[in-house]
């Protein structure tokens, strides 16, 4: 718990971990807080924000743009988390086994690795959702597609480092299982680089989401604030409030998951923390 | 003795950070440094003596600080200088040799322009002309083809090659004063003795007055004039060398010459136990190849090497870096494969065995590694570790622990130990956890790669007492591979002399100590610092204990 004491006395961190831990709340309680759901229609159309009733305003068919930021966070967290746990864990299996078994394997896993980094990603998860239909599900697929590459290679990096230290020699002597050379006595001492790593996946794939949902190229059934942003393109002269509070949410979130990624990295490799942060 | 001193450290005290183990990492020390002769600073890791030696190049890291005292070159506070002023005596005044030699000089950059470097930013106004001077320098240091050398990068050179060249470098602006940092201790022994042999011509030549940083009493003994003890940063005895030598005063200091192990075998019975280990005929070839234009570099590594351990016996390793004796450990416990020859455990050959048909085999097989610090999985629990040989070849979880626990008891760590991770452990703690992880098997053959080579003298002395009780209690057939020839006439009953990937020469310990017949033997025996000094080494002394089995069987 060294760890996390030692994050949370990094003021960026701090900060970071209070603004996720309010998303995460509000994605919580979007249905307590706004039974009625973000597609109802509420109000007049257009209604400018910091008004009574809806303090962020209205858009052009009267739903309440706050109820729908509240209930983008549910769409933003969910597909920028099970997208990252997928990427973190096929970068795992491939860096692990590429890093640990070596010669032709390692040359065959990563060359199909740098396939998959050769495409641009944005608009390879483009290409993906449009070949499947566009539901939650492909788009999670689509994001952990492109997102695995640079997971498979640090872990990679790290295990040829750590393969031939003695500790692991002494394992194989004792006669220690591969897999269990690979999960038990290698894999711990790799993850605290994947970890940060993950925490900026995970800003990463808000980004992508957003990109995805903003090309109308989203899930119809959920509200996501790439969504709003691209209803609210059309008449941001006139209603400038449908497009700017989403995206204030998607940096304001990025932001904060680019901070906890900074904190971590200084809290795993605390000798590699610059200078003294008095 | 001679005049007034060039240099003098009066009280220097250096703090450490708050949060260290101690308050000061040096505490009052006073040393003198006179022209033309030699101090060697000796004590064992923490004891502050390379701290010491970087306040007085002023290159003290920055969490660490000279609080008390002065250090006065010429009457010149150093302690007091701006920093632009210290960069002036550095180098000009006081060079510096560091410990290593692999990574001192830059890879990337050609010998000349490195020497010439120190030129461009000392001596601009010395109007040298680097490459002619250069060439002087390195003639100076003994390296053969100077001119050629000049325009050489650093990796084609041998490590005792670079070594030369930091000292031509560190010498190259003439200053009178020369701080050495273990200067030898990365090197194999034989060129150990050329470089001491050439500081000292240097020293004669130059009337340099050097600070030789060591742990090594044998080093100390060859050329040492005065001797300053160390410990936990303090100064616990200083005097001319012959005296600290021949009568140490204090304690410590007696305990380090006796943790000096002698160069003479204590007398030993040939072992009649049965052949457990046999190899022979082993070949291992290291290949690298260019991928794109299939070129490729062969190194082989062991030629045609046989050799054959008896159940109890201890068989000695010995040979300097590159010669092959850690590839032979490496394939016995087979992390590496042969190209081709046998091994044989019992009478079984085994070292064609596939992997899966193998796996019994590796129990009886076991290895003690040399670095106490990369041998240990920082993140799993000393219980773990131990538990961790017995499990793969499926004990039960519970019994395995405990038997975790009674094994580090007998490397003499308490049970608690097995609940801690390796970092709370100093370096001769953690040998003795690898030692208890390779024991827990039970094997009958263990492979000790320089298992004592990483340890300060006092715990490498305990180290050793604890190999000569497990050979007695459990009598495995043991390879113990090592460089230092002190620590193998302790520990073998025979030993091999390996060089080059062959085995030149092999016998009984003594016989081969008192009576060496191949010339590289010979060598190495001649290159062991301080054997002309009757006052190193002391046998460790035998621990009586009877032969029973104090372990039940599995």
């Amino acid at each position: 718990m060294a760890i996390m004491y030692r994050l949370l006395r990094h003021k960026g961190a701090a900060f970071g971990a209070a603004v996720i831990a309010l998303v995460v709340i509000l994605a919580a309680a979007a249905s307590i807080l706004y039974p009625a759901g973000p597609f109802e229609m509420v109000g007049g159309t257009f209604e400018p924000p910091f008004q009574h009733a809806y303090p962020l305003g209205t858009d052009g068919l009267g739903r309440d743009v706050l109820t729908s930021i509240v209930y983008g966070t549910r769409v933003s967290l969910l597909v920028a988390v099970v997208s990252t746990v997928v990427a973190v864990t096929i970068g795992l299996l491939v860096g692990a086994v590429s890093g640990y078994f070596g010669d032709r394997l390692d040359d065959l896993l990563m060359r199909i690795t740098e396939l998959f980094q050769t495409i641009p990603s944005f608009i390879f998860a483009v290409v993906l959702i449009a070949i499947f239909t566009p539901n939650i599900g492909s788009i999670v697929a689509a994001i952990s597609i492109v997102s695995w590459p640079p997971v498979a290679r640090l872990v990679r990096g790290e295990f040829l480092a750590i393969r031939h230290r003695e500790y692991v020699e002494a394992a194989v002597v004792l006669g220690v299982s591969t897999p269990r050379i690979i999960f038990v006595e290698i894999l711990p001492n790799v993850i605290s680089p994947v970890v940060v790593l993950a925490s900026l996946m995970v800003a990463n794939a808000i980004l992508l989401e957003a990109g995805i949902s903003f090309l109308g190229l989203g899930d119809q059934n959920l509200m996501s604030w790439g969504y709003m942003i691209g209803e609210g393109r059309s008449t941001i002269r006139d209603a400038w409030w449908l497009s700017v509070f989403p995206g204030i949410a998607i940096v304001v979130t990025v932001l904060a998951l680019n901070l906890i990624g900074d904190g971590l990295n200084d809290a795993l490799n605390p000798r590699l923390a610059r200078g003294v942060r008095a | 003795m001679s005049d007034t001193p060039i240099l003098r450290i009066a009280g220097l005290s250096v703090a450490l950070p708050p949060g260290a183990d101690r308050a000061h990492a040096v505490h009052e020390l006073s040393l003198d440094l006179h022209p033309n002769r030699t101090l060697c600073v000796v004590g064992e890791s923490g004891s502050g003596k390379s701290l010491a030696a970087l306040a007085v190049m002023g290159l003290l890291p920055p969490e660490v600080r000279a609080v008390a005292g002065t250090i006065e070159l010429e009457g010149q506070n150093l302690l007091a200088l701006p920093e632009r002023a210290m960069r002036r005596i550095r180098g000009r005044r006081i060079g510096m040799v560091f410990q290593s030699p692999m990574t001192g000089l830059n890879p990337v950059m050609r010998i000349g322009d490195q020497i010439a470097e120190q030129f461009r930013f000392n001596g601009r106004d010395l109007g040298v002309d680097p490459r002619r001077r250069g060439i002087e320098l390195l003639d100076s240091v003994g390296l053969p083809e100077p001119a050629k050398l000049l325009d050489t990068y650093p990796f084609r050179l041998s490590g005792g090659q670079r070594q030369r060249v930091m000292i031509a470098m560190a010498l190259a602006l003439e200053p009178s004063v020369l701080i050495a940092d273990e200067p030898t201790t990365a090197l194999d022994v034989t060129t150990q003795v050329q470089i001491l042999k050439l500081l000292r011509e240097l020293q004669e030549r130059h009337r340099l007055a050097v600070m030789f940083i060591t742990h090594d009493f044998g080093v100390v003994s060859e050329i040492a004039d005065e001797i300053a003890v160390m410990r936990h940063g303090e100064l616990v005895e200083h005097g001319a060398a012959s005296r600290v030598l021949e009568h140490p005063v204090h304690p410590y200091t007696k305990q380090l010459l006796a943790a000096v192990p002698s160069l003479e075998p204590p007398p030993r019975a040939p072992v009649k136990a049965p052949i457990v280990l046999q190899a022979q005929a082993l070949q291992k070839t290291y290949r690298s190849r260019d991928r794109l234009f299939g070129r490729h570099r062969e190194v082989a590594a062991l030629r045609n090497v046989d050799l054959a351990i008896r159940r109890g016996e201890v068989l000695g390793l010995i040979g300097e870096s590159g010669s092959g004796k850690t590839t032979l450990g490496r394939v016995i416990v087979r992390l590496l494969q042969a190209d081709s020859g046998s091994i044989t455990i019992d009478g079984t050959e085994v070292s064609q065995l596939p992997r899966r048909q193998y796996r019994p085999y590796r129990k009886r097989v076991q290895m003690i590694f040399q670095d106490p610090f990369s041998s240990l999985n920082p993140r799993r629990t000393v219980g773990q570790i131990v538990a961790e040989g017995l499990l793969a070849h499926g004990m039960p979880a519970a019994q395995a622990h405990a038997r975790a626990r009674e094994f580090l008891r007998i490397v003499k760590l308490s049970e608690q130990a097995a609940e801690r991770y390796p970092h709370e452990f100093s370096g001769g703690q953690r040998q003795r956890i690898g030692i208890a992880r390779a024991l827990a098997l039970e094997p009958d053959i263990l492979v000790a790669d320089e298992p004592v080579s990483a340890l300060d003298v006092s715990v490498q002395a305990e180290v050793l007492e604890l190999f000569e009780e497990i050979r007695v209690r459990l009598q495995p057939a043991m390879l113990f591979i090592t460089h230092d020839l002190r620590v193998a006439a302790q520990i073998c009953d025979r030993v091999a002399i390996m060089r080059r990937g062959e085995i030149v020469e092999e016998g009984p310990t003594a016989a081969i100590f008192a009576t060496p017949r191949h010339a590289y033997t010979q060598e190495l025996l001649a290159a062991v610092p301080g054997k002309s000094q009757p006052v190193l080494g002391h046998s460790a002394p035998r621990p009586v204990l009877p032969i029973v089995a104090e372990i039940e069987p599995t």
